[in-house]
């Protein structure tokens, strides 16, 4: 067993806004683990979790200050070790991995010189003995050719092998602590699962002490035998990982799980269908020269033919790199199509935006999924929901006024927020506003581009509930766009799954996502985690790692 | 309580708070006393900038002439306050101008089509490959010097570096999807430029267009002092300084004087700027 016992008792945080007053994001969060014990951190963002778990490596966050408590690790209290024991701490006994495998890494430098980078520092053992620790350790987590993997540098390796790299780099020395700060949050889940599954075994293997961070329950209950809910920085709820499953005591933990489960369907199914809005016919898009055939160099998208009826919502999902993405900036004008016609409402719409009426415009509006870059940081609120209602439509001045504040309304937003710029406003807003600009158009046909990916998942469960009210009181259509199968379940009626850039199985929502015919459809639905303990070892190995 | 305060915390942000409050003080005190000189310097010449007042040349600082006398014998110091305002208007229209014209067509250039795009770099990338001065030399050799000239020469030099500054700061926000959003809604180049990109990099463009303004008074006054620049009887800090450059060998204050007069304006202009982008940096955080 190399994990030693973790007690934290009365950690408190403070942060300092800039010209702002001090005041506390952490507020005495008590716990301890035995060796070998894993515990979850787990709340939205904002809560306090990736600041308690960096604490543990004696860090405080610039502007932040650890205002008092203890951090006992074996026989060490962390918190009173000076910088230079502090540094001998770190990346040594208590080792972290943070979500972005891919910002971790220097690019101009080998994934073993990377890796064994710590060990080195800290003079555990010498350069030969680092490499073979580092090789075994490729090996334990499934890596491809694990003694030649190190050679590469971190652009030649996927993000799930990234990320498994990293965990290499981290438990090098065999640290008492891990620190995972939601390893696997930016994966697709097919890679997720082989992630969680490879963290899983090392771990155990291991005996390492960890604290896992996450917003997500179901990866939780995989992961970890203890459970600390937090909501502003305070504990709302401490147990046994089963126990907060099953039998959790405290309103916010249940209303956490419930955001976690799979969304009812919130919308009805038309019975029949409405007349059809937008068509698409053998679409091919790409990007580079083109060769001689007309056929990009790459092509991002292939063979793409859709239906979609006025009032219907179709969801697309595929991993990251399907082209999913690319197909909603195709109907929407920003990417020019190499083959393919796009109609709309039975009239052929112009491939580039410059071939576009202002109508068609109007009817077609596209929210993105990241409401931060979409909403101009200049402008406020009021300004960006006034704007299309200038462009589109011939009102005065109270008119518009009286417009925006119906809008403001109809998403649920307070009116007092109107003269705010979006940086005032939390992520649930921002999205909430990005829907209400695309409203104020009163379009046909919306394409939603991964608009509750960004969001926590108590925020997101309610912007889809908003949209499936649209939807029913104003009748738009959606092409709905996500990796998240619960979502498209919960809004969807047809759904098309997407891999490498073509269409590998279509149909209606409720026949595709329960009795899926394809393949890779299938394993796309088994990857999504479960809200229950077990499930992980109840997956069946995939193809890559039961030939590794 | 007290244990945490040990740790090996980075609070940084206060300390420099107060180095950059007090460059900025200086760079204020500075950079604002000489736009008052340059406003209402003429008014506080205690003798007419061309009068001959004193009979010794290359004097001394006294009590009636407190930055002493030129090589004719004229107050230094009424000329001195004069003089500014040529140096100091020319710098801010100069710099004006081509901050003007380069962020201008840098915000353009990237809602242009891709070919014109790549003749406006062309065309600018051709204006910066010219030494400012040789350009400045040329022109007024050509076309004679006057102030609307140097003005001209000025920009020619200047506005490529500021076109290259905005350019590829909108190519990154061009990206940005609120940028796509306004393409989607069908809004014209203008507007995209003038209203979604414009206002997120102001900022930037403002520090870029005190630095071309400090470049500026430099190619002035180094104007000036090779005789091209501002013409007699009318005189810029930098021909002051040529003027009285055979005082040099004794020290006298009339060299030295408008010298110092376009090294506090340069850097406090400097310091003003420097805090100016700092405090925004520590805001952003």
């Amino acid at each position: 067993m190399l994990g030693e016992s973790l007690t934290v008792r009365d950690l408190t945080i403070c942060a300092t806004p800039p010209g702002g007053e001090e005041r506390t994001i952490v507020d005495s969060i008590d716990f301890s683990l035995t060796p070998g014990e894993v515990l979850a951190l787990i709340g939205e963002s904002g809560s306090g979790k990736t600041t308690i778990a960096l604490a543990m490596l004696g860090y405080a966050r610039s502007g932040c200050r650890i205002a008092g408590g203890s951090v006992q690790l074996g026989e060490t209290d962390i918190l009173s070790l000076n910088a230079t024991q502090t540094r001998a701490l770190r990346g040594h006994r208590v080792a972290y991995i943070a979500q972005s495998a891919a910002a971790a890494f220097n690019p101009s430098r080998t994934l073993m010189e990377q890796v064994t980078e710590g060990a080195l520092i800290h003079g555990v053992m010498s350069r030969q003995a680092a490499r073979e620790k580092a090789v075994s350790l490729f090996h334990d987590l499934a890596l491809p050719e694990p003694d030649r993997i190190g050679d590469r540098y971190p652009h030649q390796v996927s993000g799930g092998q990234l990320q498994r790299v990293m965990a290499a780099m981290a438990l090098i020395t065999d640290p008492a602590l891990v620190i995972l700060d939601e390893p696997t949050t930016a994966l697709d889940v097919t890679t997720q699962i082989d992630v969680l599954r490879a963290f899983k075994q090392v771990m155990r293997e291991r005996g390492t002490t960890a604290i896992y961070v996450s917003h997500d329950l179901a990866v939780v209950a995989q992961m970890a035998d203890q459970v600390l809910v937090l909501q502003n920085g305070e504990t709302q709820e401490q147990n046994a990982t089963a126990r907060i499953l099953e039998q959790p005591s405290h309103d916010y933990t249940r209303s956490l799980l419930a955001a976690a489960r799979p969304h009812a369907q919130l919308s009805p199914s038309a019975g029949e269908r409405g007349e059809e809005l937008l068509r698409i016919d053998d679409l091919q898009v790409g990007y580079g020269s083109r060769h001689r055939d007309g056929r990009p160099e790459n092509v991002v998208l292939e063979h793409i033919n859709l239906q979609l009826a006025k009032g219907q919502a179709m969801g697309i999902i595929g991993e990251s790199g399907s082209g999913k993405s690319t197909l909603a900036r195709a109907v929407a004008g920003l990417v020019a199509p190499s083959q393919g016609a796009i109609q709309f409402d039975r009239r052929e719409l112009s491939t580039t935006l410059r071939g576009r009426t202002r109508e068609q415009f109007r009817r077609v509006q596209m929210v993105f999924q990241s409401a931060d870059n979409a909403l101009n940081p200049a402008h406020t609120v009021r300004r960006l929901l006034d704007r299309p209602l200038q462009t589109y439509f011939d009102l005065d001045r109270s008119a518009r006024k009286a417009r925006v504040e119906e809008l403001m309304d109809r998403v649920r937003l307070p009116r007092t927020l109107l003269d705010r710029k979006p940086g005032e406003l939390s992520g649930g807003q921002k999205q909430r506003v990005n829907l209400a600009r695309a409203l104020a158009a009163e379009p046909d046909l919306i394409l939603c581009d991964e608009v509750t990916s960004a969001l926590d998942t108590v925020v997101g469960a309610a912007i889809l509930e908003l949209l499936a009210e649209l939807r029913r009181e104003l009748g738009v259509t959606y092409l709905f766009i996500s990796h998240d199968i619960s979502t498209v379940r919960a809004l969807c009626d047809d759904v098309m799954v997407l891999y490498h850039g073509e269409c590998v199985e279509a149909g209606r929502c409720d026949a595709v996502l329960t009795a899926p015919k394809h393949d890779y459809t299938r394993k796309l639905i088994g990857s999504v985690p479960e809200l229950r303990q077990g499930w992980l070892e109840s997956r069946p190995l995939s193809r890559a790692e039961a030939t590794a | 309580m007290v244990r945490g305060t040990r740790l090996p915390i980075s609070v940084p942000a206060k300390r420099n708070k107060q180095a950059l409050k007090l460059t900025r003080w200086i760079g204020l005190g500075l950079f604002g006393s000489w736009v008052l000189i340059a406003l209402f310097g003429p008014l506080l010449a205690p003798y007419p900038m061309g009068a001959f007042v004193s009979d010794t040349i290359y004097g001394g600082a006294s009590a009636a002439h407190w930055l002493g006398t030129d090589y004719m014998g004229r107050d230094m110091l009424s000329r001195i306050l004069t003089g500014a305002r040529y140096t100091v208007g020319l710098a801010v229209a100069a710099a004006l101008l081509s901050s003007l014209v380069g962020a201008g067509f840098g915000m353009l250039a990237v809602l242009l089509p891709r070919w014109l795009e790549e003749c406006v770099r062309r065309v600018f990338d051709t204006l910066i490959s010219i030494p400012s001065k040789m350009m400045a030399l040329v022109m007024v050799s050509a076309f004679g010097t006057s102030i609307p000239l140097l003005i001209v020469a000025a920009v020619l030099s200047y506005a490529p570096g500021a076109f290259r500054i905005a350019h590829s700061l909108a190519t990154n926000l061009a990206t940005l999807e609120y940028v796509q959003v306004a393409k989607t809604r069908g809004e014209g180049r203008f507007y995209i430029a003038a209203f979604e990109i414009m206002p997120n990099m102001i900022q930037s463009i403002l520090t870029d267009m005190g630095m071309r303004f400090v470049f500026i008074v430099l190619l002035l006054s180094g104007m000036s002092f090779l005789g091209l620049g501002v013409q007699p009887p009318a005189a810029d800090l930098g021909s002051l300084v040529r003027e009285n450059i055979g005082g040099l060998s004794q020290g006298a204050l009339a060299v030295i004087a408008p010298a110092l007069a376009i090294g506090t304006l340069t850097i406090g202009a400097n310091l003003l700027i420097d805090s100016l982008s700092k405090s925004r940096d520590t805001q952003k955080e």
